[in-house]
């Protein structure tokens, strides 16, 4: 079971990685939704697998889960979707400000402000 | 409890001058005065105690664990220093209002003025050393306010960033030195520190505590080679000169030499470091003042000569050289910020103050010249003034020491430099006063109103007073000072009076003289001889290399952070995975030996789903609509692993929020392109592809290593007590609610902050060009039903049922799953349900709170319970609960953590309802035209319920 669990964390990690670095900025948005799993269940992990052991106090129980990271997770889910919400409202915000949805200048455009910037800097007594 | 007071009087009586600047310029400076004053009486009233041989102590712990107080204490120095740095103000306070100009901010001024004088006051008073860096450090910053006062002057600007990086830069170095001396003095307290000399001499760290601690100290008391950014400080309004420039700050590190010399001085590296160092400073300085047209550069590389004349002292090591440098701390603060002034009122009256320019000035402005021309006599340490009490001191105790085995160098400099103050003392009096009057000023020059010249008068009495009469006014001062800075020593044999006989120092004083008027005689000689030399231009330096640091800083960031998110990315994912890999090829990564759990059926189902699903992703991201749909699908797979792995919470939580962000970004991507164009560039796939597989593997690799080793939790503690100590029995809910109650309210204040910048964000796209794309995307219905009934009948059916499904997650899930969050987001689909069925007209107009409502309730009701416990005398959200028979319901438990789980909760359903309906309100807009207003398709009765209850008639 290890395996799977270790796996499926690489896995998402990987899809999110991939889709961060896209052009556009929904494939950027689901890439950090990916990414978000991929480290909930990362966090979750660092309390190790078990299985039938809830974090529920009972009389008689053989053991419980490592509560601890469980509570981690937790919030860290609740922020996820607040981050989530953010990013998806800036990528909405800044396309209907410019009409695109891009996340990269060229690089050219982009050496050519910072160019224009260390001038007026300089011009600057 | 007063000595805590003498510094924050005046820190606190900042704010008072800028309050009373509308009431005019006397106003203001009497205030300001006043502060000072009563900051200068209640040190007064611990005067009697010092001088009856007691130490002051006051003040209280402040961060115990870091070594930090609060606490002052006065002996001798710090009282010497503290009464000299409040006396001078007074006087420079009353002086700037004559000086200062009606176009001037006084109000701003005198602020910063006075928090310097606070800071100042603080650096002498401190008994803790982390204190007294903290004022270091702000004198620095209220030096760097007050030399660029006159912002609209480049050289003001620059003048006061080179202080501010030359001191600044010395502060950092003194921090790392007095935290190491703290260390090891085992104490950060001076009063203890003072008596470990010791320990800390013997120390192996000794050597680079000097060091840190002479960096600190040279740069503020610009000793050679630091000593550029003085000259550059005179851009400065003269009344900060006098002050800081010459009477005080610059003396802080030689008042901190004086401070620690019982725990440093004595040492041969203490010696071999500092005299050099005082001694070339001493001659650099007097030598560049020699040269210089400009009257408050004169002064200023003089005071970088007699500050170098005042560290060389206290390099000696001897008790006889301290005592020296005491009495000419005191002399050269008042002849110094005597002829500050008085050069202020030249440039003032006369239009200039270039020494080419101005002669003649004795019989336009005579009071000026008399009290210019004693202080720059008591400068020239010439009989009977106190600058020669002090400078024969200087010459005796020169005698006694010898550098690099040679007897004759210390005296033969100390000589040479008092010859050549003699020179640029005389040059600067007669330049400027003697002479026939000249009628080129630019100005016509007058002597100034009493407020401008009484400071000076004041000063110049003492020069006279302490040169007459030394052994009565100064004597006991030196003294006591003297015994605070040589500690337990017994104070060596001295005179103060202005005949010794004939010692060597009186002839060394007579050579000084007579070669130092030769040496002004021969001026022009020397100046063509100087300009013939090549010398280091100290400003074209400092710009070259904080150019060349910002140039790097720059070329840097543009390579780093370029304008492109994926590069970008790109850069840090690429940095992690080096590091990484870095760690994985230097440290051994064996598999864990910890048994593993069997692999069954349906976790394989699950796990071949999850990589089917995000397979598809990767391939299809262009088909937005998929993505989205497949996301969900991988969420649900996360969920099912929570339930697995025994975390019901998680799986709960992880549910709910699935289903509102898959609701978000539908909304969302309802206004965003839906496909992407095709990406050409397969290059870029491939190493982008390439990124991502290595890190996957780094990040599998790492989960499998720690899945399959044994560990030990502190998680323990929290099963064991949460029943008995947090009256749950949902572990997990407890340690949110109770165990780690302040990281949670952290999280719901992070929340609302999203909420809100959402709602900031989406608000303003209501106008501009983003309201103007808005309404160019209005599309034809791709319905024929925008509100279809049978999802509006149903989703307001369910309404009342969600709530109670929600109150019954809410109540359950102390000791059950469940809880605020979970309960929040619960309720908040409920309500986006209406908004998807109904439209956002009609939903925003039945809701009775809006998010920023609901938001705000909840950090303040999770606020206030935890307030509550400080009412117990409990720490910051300590909880309570308790059982309580309630008649027919029985016995119900209450805790204070449900109270603040209320307050989660309604967090959650605001930000959620915040971020949503925010969204709705931009479709709104874009939606088909025309925009249905209110129940599009179903007609309400009048006064309709609140959402939910009675069933809608079809309109």
């Amino acid at each position: 079971m290890e395996v799977l669990v270790a796996s499926a964390i690489g896995l998402l990690t990987a899809v999110g990685v991939y889709l961060v670095l896209r052009r556009q900025t929904f494939p950027v948005v689901i890439g950090t939704v990916f990414l978000s799993y991929g480290v909930n269940l990362f966090l979750f992990a660092t309390g190790r697998l078990a299985v039938n052991q809830p974090p529920i106090y009972a009389a008689g129980a053989a053991g419980y889960a490592d509560p601890l990271p469980q509570a981690l997770v937790l919030t860290a889910i609740v922020i996820s979707f607040g981050m989530t919400a953010l990013v998806v409202v800036l990528a909405l915000r800044s396309f209907l400000e410019t009409g695109s949805d891009s996340v990269e200048d060229s690089p050219a455009a982009a050496d050519e402000t910072a160019a224009a910037q260390v001038t007026t800097d300089q011009a600057r007594p | 409890m007063n000595l805590i007071l003498v510094p924050l009087i005046p820190l606190f009586g900042a704010l008072l001058p800028p309050l009373f600047a509308r009431s005019g310029r006397d106003t203001t400076m009497l205030v300001t005065l006043a502060v000072t004053l009563s900051s200068l009486a209640l040190l007064l009233l611990d005067a009697p105690a010092v001088y009856r041989g007691e130490t002051v102590l006051a003040g209280t712990a402040w961060v115990p664990e870091i070594g930090l107080s609060f606490r002052f204490f006065a002996d001798g120095l710090g009282l010497f220093f503290a009464t000299m740095i409040l006396a001078i103000g007074a006087l420079i306070i009353v002086y700037a209002r004559y000086y200062l100009s009606r176009q001037d901010s006084i109000g701003r001024f005198y602020a910063y003025l006075l928090l310097f004088q606070g800071a100042m006051v603080g650096i002498v008073l401190s008994d803790n050393i982390i204190l007294m860096l903290i004022f270091w450090e702000l004198t620095s910053l209220s030096s760097f306010l007050l030399i660029g006062f006159w912002g609209h002057a480049a050289a003001g600007r620059q003048g006061a960033r080179m202080a501010l990086v030359v001191t600044g830069g010395g502060g950092l170095l003194l921090t790392a030195g007095m935290l190491l001396l703290g260390h090891v003095g085992g104490s950060y307290e001076l009063s203890v520190l003072l008596t470990k000399g010791d320990v800390i001499k013997a120390s192996p760290l000794y050597p680079l505590i000097l060091a840190l601690v002479l960096a600190g100290a040279f740069t503020k008391s610009a000793q050679f080679p630091f000593h550029f950014w003085l000259p550059h400080a005179m851009a400065a309004p003269t009344p900060v000169s006098a002050y800081l420039h010459s009477a005080t700050m610059v003396k802080a590190g030689v008042f901190l030499l004086a401070r620690l010399w019982p725990v440093l001085a004595g040492t041969d590296l203490w010696f071999s470091i500092v005299v050099p160092v005082g001694l070339v400073t001493m001659l650099v300085g007097a030598w560049i003042a020699l040269f210089k047209d400009d009257l408050k550069a004169i002064l200023a590389y003089s005071t970088v000569s007699h500050l170098g004349l005042m560290v060389m002292l206290l390099g000696l090591g001897t008790p006889y050289a301290a005592v020296a440098c005491v009495f000419h701390i005191l002399n050269h603060a008042t002849f110094k910020a005597a002829l500050f002034m008085a050069a202020g009122i030249v440039d003032h009256e006369a239009g200039t103050r270039d020494i080419r320019r101005l002669g003649g000035l004795a019989k336009l402005m005579p009071v000026t010249a008399v009290l210019a021309g004693i202080a720059s006599a008591s400068m020239a340490g010439l009989p009977p003034l106190n600058g020669f009490l002090s400078k024969e001191m200087m010459l005796e105790a020169s005698v006694s020491g010898s550098l690099a085995g040679l007897g004759w160098l210390i005296p033969v400099g100390a000589t040479l430099a008092a010859l050549v103050s003699v020179a640029y003392s005389v040059r600067l009096a007669v330049g400027t006063f003697a002479g026939p009057a000249r009628h080129d000023y630019p100005h016509h020059p007058h002597d100034p109103g009493i407020g401008m010249w009484l400071p000076v008068a004041l000063l110049v009495v003492l020069v006279v007073a302490i040169g007459l009469l030394p052994a009565l006014i100064a004597g006991p001062i030196v003294a006591r000072t003297a015994q605070a800075v040589i500690g337990a020593a017994p104070l060596p044999y001295y005179s103060l009076s202005l005949w010794h006989g004939f010692t060597p120092a009186l002839f060394m004083s007579i050579a000084a003289v007579i070669g130092g008027v030769l040496a002004f005689q021969g001026h022009g000689g020397l100046a063509r001889l100087r300009s013939a030399w090549p010398r280091p231009e100290a400003k074209a330096m400092f710009e070259a290399v904080i150019t060349a640091a910002v140039a790097a800083a720059r070329w840097f960031t543009l390579r780093a952070n370029v304008e492109s998110l994926p590069r970008s990315i790109a850069i840090i994912a690429v940095s992690v995975l080096v590091i990484g890999l870095w760690a994985f090829t230097h440290f051994p990564h064996a598999v864990g030996t910890r048994a593993m759990l069997p692999v069954h059926v349906v976790a394989l189902v699950a796990w071949g789903a999850l990589i089917a699903a995000a397979g598809v992703v990767v391939i299809q991201h262009g088909n937005r609509l998929l993505t989205l749909v497949l996301t969900s699908v991988v969420g649900l797979i996360v969920s099912l692993a929570f339930i697995q792995f025994s975390a019901p919470d998680l799986a709960l939580t992880q549910i709910s929020v699935e289903v509102v962000s898959t609701i978000l970004l539908l909304l969302a991507l309802n206004l965003l392109p839906k496909t992407a164009p095709a990406e050409p560039q397969t290059a870029r796939k491939v190493r982008d592809g390439a990124i991502a597989v290595a890190a996957g593997l780094g990040v599998a690799a790492l989960a499998f290593a720690i899945l399959t080793r044994d560990f030990s939790t502190i998680s323990d503690y929290h099963i064991a007590q949460s029943k008995p100590g947090g009256g749950g029995t949902n572990i997990v809910n407890v340690i949110l609610v109770d165990f780690r109650a302040f990281d949670t309210y952290g999280e719901i204040i992070v929340l609302g902050i999203a909420a809100l910048a959402i709602f900031a964000l989406l608000d303003t796209a209501l106008r501009g060009p983003a309201a103007r794309r808005l309404d160019s995307m209005r599309q034809g219905l791709e319905s024929a039903e925008a509100h279809p009934l049978i999802l509006v009948v149903a989703t307001r059916a369910m309404l009342p049922l969600v709530f109670t499904v929600g109150v019954f997650i809410f109540l359950r899930g102390h000791n059950q799953p469940g809880g605020g969050f979970i309960a929040g987001l619960v309720v908040a689909i409920a309500y986006i349900m209406q908004y998807m069925a109904s439209g956002y007209a009609w939903s925003h107009q039945r809701a009775r709170f809006d998010g920023h409502t609901l938001v705000g309730a909840g950090v303040i009701i999770a606020g206030l319970t935890g307030l509550g416990s400080f009412v117990f005398g409990r720490p910051f959200l300590t909880s309570s609960f308790g059982y309580f028979d309630i008649p027919l319901i029985g016995q119900i438990e209450l805790a204070t953590a449900m109270a603040f789980d209320t307050g989660v909760f309604l967090a959650v359903v605001g930000t959620v309802l915040l971020a949503l309906a925010q969204i709705s309100r931009i479709e709104a807009r874009a939606e088909r035209s025309p925009v249905p207003d209110g129940p599009s398709d179903i007609r309400l009765p009048q006064a309709a319920p609140q959402a939910g209850g009675s069933l809608p008639r079809e309109g």
